[in-house]
């Protein structure tokens, strides 16, 4: 009997009567992290990692929370749950589910290399590995991060030389507190959009450092902002809140920006290569680092990516999820709510 | 690695060779601005080779070299340097859109420093010399020369070596760029490079120093495009002011004598003399040192009852079906006869005539044309009309005149040089539009890769669903998105690349002619077909039918196609 079956509502573990990141309402949620597609208002009972607790709460306001640490263990109805670093997002994990003597995982979204923030993604062995596939095909492949913050800081010293604010676009919850690792060095104040200063504020809550910023205010126009840098997410590129910060370059952070067309589509002056998910050689490291017998792949390129392990001889099928479609709807709601209070 | 390094200052002293060519085409196809653009080539003008500027130059002005590699091949041989299965790199494509920027991404990256940053010249005459060489030269070039760039510098080297290289540059702006950076007027520039000139003989200063002279007799003069009009005709001031003449549908073209030989350009700047042999007839007919400004278009003479002859043209289709061809046969040359439909005079007695109102050139050019009095050179007429609302009554016949609308020009306007505003409009006429179904997605190229954007349309059959056109244009980004997520979400089957979706999103499809076909199932085919709105108001019953369609290619169709 499957440990994990794959059900309408989301990933079901029959044996422990719990759904890992339902996208309907269920009794009880193991919750791997703070994205709107993986954690779904509506349940009445979440168990996720100690750091995502604040997140969910500033998303999904006050519900019925548990929170674990680590390779902490907690037994449900006999099915052993642990959490482990998936390195996505602060508080991202991944799920071990062990069951006489079965051991299945579930990745949620994860990346392999270390961003500094979001701890480290650790392998767990398992006979059943149930992967991401975002960037699931050979063409992702990233550098790394400080070779593309350097990018980042050229970009932005440029933008300063032409009296330009360099507005960067990135997700308000990931993404952003990497990016104000990477302008760290300008020490300045950064300015932020909103819906990326509330997320900044629920992450101060778990007691991690980050540096001093500055919401955008509302009132403010465009003598508040000469040469500065500024974090905007996705749903408030190319607004009318944008205006404010005249002369301005946009610069895109994203795993999508590895394509030109993705850069043109999006109108973007410059676009940075920055993921929060794991490039080609990270999933297929990642996948034969759990030692799995058997790879389910959900969301991305499942088929491609599962196609792939199989012709390489690891046991693989894919699977439909709901998740993927990343913030940019709920984006565009912050941003709008975020400009009017 | 190369394309980690940080050179925040603008780049162009630091790099000279390949790598700045590279940067020059990633600024053009990113930027979303114009200045940004200018700034870029200026940049480039200034500091890269002579050599280098020649070429780039030759490129935008679609000089390439000849293509020396397959596509098959190429992605043969990144598969082998990857050890990537075949269909994963189709995959790949699918999704990245383009061969070149896929093999640039799949590639490993170079470990190495391009210290030695090779000229761009050096790339393309290794191109024209290994023409000539077997596979396995080539092979190695190109090979080797991958695995010492950094991605960006072997995208725009696969691009090159593909021949698709397009770049969103006009050559007006190429032409602004130059004149900021060599001491010659726009219009100048623009008509020394045009023409017949090899970039690998060419100087850059026998090309554009101050006091070169071009001894290239085919040269063609830049041409003066018209604005689409959206405005009512009464704007533009009086009637008597303005020639009206019909868009013709056809290729633009220029007819040049010259030391006695004639030359026929397109407007695409290719010389296409080879391709009408019929028009070396009026090379005895024509005076020397003349440049006349026309239409190519295939065309009929009919006999009235009264045993008069009249000239009047045939669709665009049966131009097409000549066009593309290396050599003319006889029997196109009997199918689809072409004539020239001539309406500017450029260039009269080796003197430039430019700068003479349009009133003055055209006296001039009808001279000419009777004096020639050849079927294949005709005078595009120009429309006689009172008033405004007289012109509006006449336009609405365009379609039968075999014309896409109205042509207005200021009757004292110069010949200017490419598109300006003011003294020349086009007033087409409204396309023709059926309401249809989508049936298949596929993911589209450039900036819509990854997003499914090409799609085919079905009108109703009774209960049947008929294919009939494919479209890719139309749609705003923001209606793209919504329709790739429907498509993501309503798969049915997937055929390679192709997914068949649920009928269920209806748009209205506009195209400018309709031919009948017995390659479609359909059995017409469509000019300029695109997605003219997406009616969200009806549902895939209320679609047209094939017995629309057919009824429309009975009125206005041609049976050339089949």
């Amino acid at each position: 009997m499957p440990l994990i079956e794959f059900t309408e509502k989301g990933l079901y573990c029959r044996q422990g009567d719990f759904y890992i990141d339902p996208w309907k309402p269920v009794d009880k949620a193991v919750i791997t992290h703070a994205h709107s597609d993986h954690a779904k208002w509506g349940h009445k009972y979440y168990l996720c990692h100690t750091f995502t607790k604040p997140l969910l709460q500033a998303r999904l306001g006050d519900n019925n929370y548990q929170s674990i640490e680590w390779r902490e263990t907690i037994t449900m109805n006999g099915v052993q749950v642990t959490l482990y670093p998936a390195g996505h997002i602060i508080g991202s994990s991944q799920v071990k589910l062990e069951y006489n003597g079965e051991v299945w995982v579930f990745s949620g979204d994860y990346k392999t290399e270390n961003d500094g923030i979001s701890g480290a993604f650790e392998p767990v062995k398992c006979n059943v590995f149930i992967t991401e596939s975002t960037f699931g095909l050979p063409i992702y492949q990233w550098q790394p991060q400080e070779s593309i913050f350097q990018k980042i800081r050229a970009w932005i010293s440029k933008n300063k030389e032409e009296q330009k604010n360099s507005v960067l676009i990135a997700y308000s919850l990931g993404k952003a507190q990497r990016l104000l690792q990477a302008v760290a060095p300008f020490n300045e104040t950064v300015y932020l959009h909103g819906a990326v200063y509330n997320m900044h504020q629920a992450i101060l809550s778990t007691g991690i450092q980050l540096p001093p910023v500055m919401r955008v205010n509302t009132e403010s126009n465009k003598n508040d902002y000469k040469a500065s840098i500024i974090i905007a997410p996705p749903g408030a590129d190319g607004s009318s809140w944008m205006r404010r910060f005249l002369p301005y370059e946009t610069g895109i952070c994203s795993g999508w920006m590895q394509v030109r067309g993705n850069v043109r589509r999006r109108n973007a002056d410059a676009g940075f290569v920055l993921s929060d998910h794991a490039d080609w050689d990270g999933l297929l490291s990642a996948v034969k680092a759990t030692g799995a017998e058997r790879v389910y792949v959900t969301h991305g390129f499942q088929s491609a990516f599962s196609r792939y392990l199989n012709e390489n001889g690891i046991w693989s099928a894919e699977v439909k999820t709901e998740y993927g479609d990343e913030e940019e709807e709920k984006i565009i709601e912050e941003t709008n709510t975020g400009s009017a209070t | 690695m190369s394309d980690t390094e940080i050179i925040p200052q603008t780049t162009a002293n630091s790099q000279k060779g390949f790598s700045a060519f590279a940067e020059l085409v990633s600024i053009l196809g990113t930027s979303t601005k114009t200045n940004d653009k200018l700034r870029a080539l200026i940049d480039y003008f200034t500091h890269a080779d002579s050599k280098d500027k020649v070429w780039v130059i030759a490129l935008f002005s679609g000089r390439r070299p000849k293509r020396i590699v397959s596509s098959t091949l190429l992605q043969e041989w990144c598969v082998e340097i990857t050890h990537l299965p075949y269909w994963l790199f189709e995959e790949s494509y699918h999704t990245v859109g383009d061969l070149g920027e896929t093999i640039a991404l799949l590639l490993p990256d170079t470990e190495l420093t391009s210290t030695d940053d090779r000229s761009l010249s050096y790339y393309l005459e290794q191109f024209i010399t290994l023409n000539k060489s077997d596979e396995n030269v080539r092979k190695k070039f190109i090979t080797d020369s991958w695995l010492t760039m950094n991605k960006d510098e072997r995208f725009v080297f696969n691009k090159l070596l593909t021949g698709g290289f397009r770049i969103g540059v006009s050559q007006k702006m190429i032409v602004n760029a130059l004149a900021k950076t060599v001491e010659l007027d726009a219009a100048v520039i623009a008509h020394r490079i045009s023409g017949n000139w090899d970039p690998v003989t060419t100087t850059f200063s026998d090309l554009l120093s101050e006091h070169a002279t071009t001894a290239d007799f085919s040269k063609p003069y830049p041409f003066f495009l018209a604005y689409a009009l959206d405005a009512e005709p009464e704007t533009l001031g009086s009637p008597e002011e303005w020639q009206a003449e019909w868009k013709w549908d056809g290729i633009r073209g220029q007819i040049i004598k010259r030391n006695n030989e004639l030359f026929v350009w397109s407007r695409g700047e290719e010389l296409m003399t080879d391709k009408f042999p019929e028009y070396q007839l009026l090379k005895e007919l024509l005076p020397d040192g003349l440049v006349i400004d026309g239409e190519i278009i295939p065309f009929q003479v009919t006999t009235s009852a009264e045993g008069t002859t009249a000239v009047s043209p045939l669709p665009f289709a049966l131009l097409q079906t000549r066009i593309g061809r290396k050599n003319v046969t006889k029997k196109q040359l009997l199918e689809a006869p072409i004539a020239f439909f001539a309406y500017d005079l450029l260039e009269y007695n080796y003197e430039d005539w430019r700068t003479k109102p349009l009133a003055e050139r055209r006296i001039k050019l009808e001279e000419i044309i009777h004096k020639a009095s050849h079927v294949n050179l005709q005078l595009s007429p120009v429309i006689t009309y009172e008033s405004w609302p007289g012109l509006i009554e006449i336009r609405q016949q365009s379609r039968d005149n075999y014309a896409e609308g109205l042509m207005l020009k200021r009757k004292s306007s110069p010949y200017q040089v490419g598109r300006k505003v003011g003294d020349w409009w086009k007033w087409k006429i409204d396309p023709f539009t059926i309401d249809a179904v989508m049936i298949y997605a596929q993911k589209g190229h450039g900036r819509r890769s990854n997003l499914y954007t090409d799609y085919t349309f079905a009108v109703k059959d009774e209960e049947r669903l008929v294919p009939f056109t494919k479209a890719y244009s139309g749609l705003t980004d923001k209606e793209f998105a919504q329709v790739d997520a429907f498509v993501k979400r309503n798969s049915l089957e997937k055929f390679g690349p192709v997914r068949t979706v649920k009928p269920e999103l209806v748009f209205e499809i506009a195209f400018e002619g309709i031919a009948a076909s017995n390659r479609h199932k359909s059995g017409v085919a469509l000019r300029f077909p695109r997605i003219n709105r997406w009616r969200k108001d009806k549902t895939p019953d209320e679609i047209n039918t094939l017995q629309d369609l057919k009824q429309m290619l009975k009125m206005y169709g041609t049976s050339s196609l089949e």
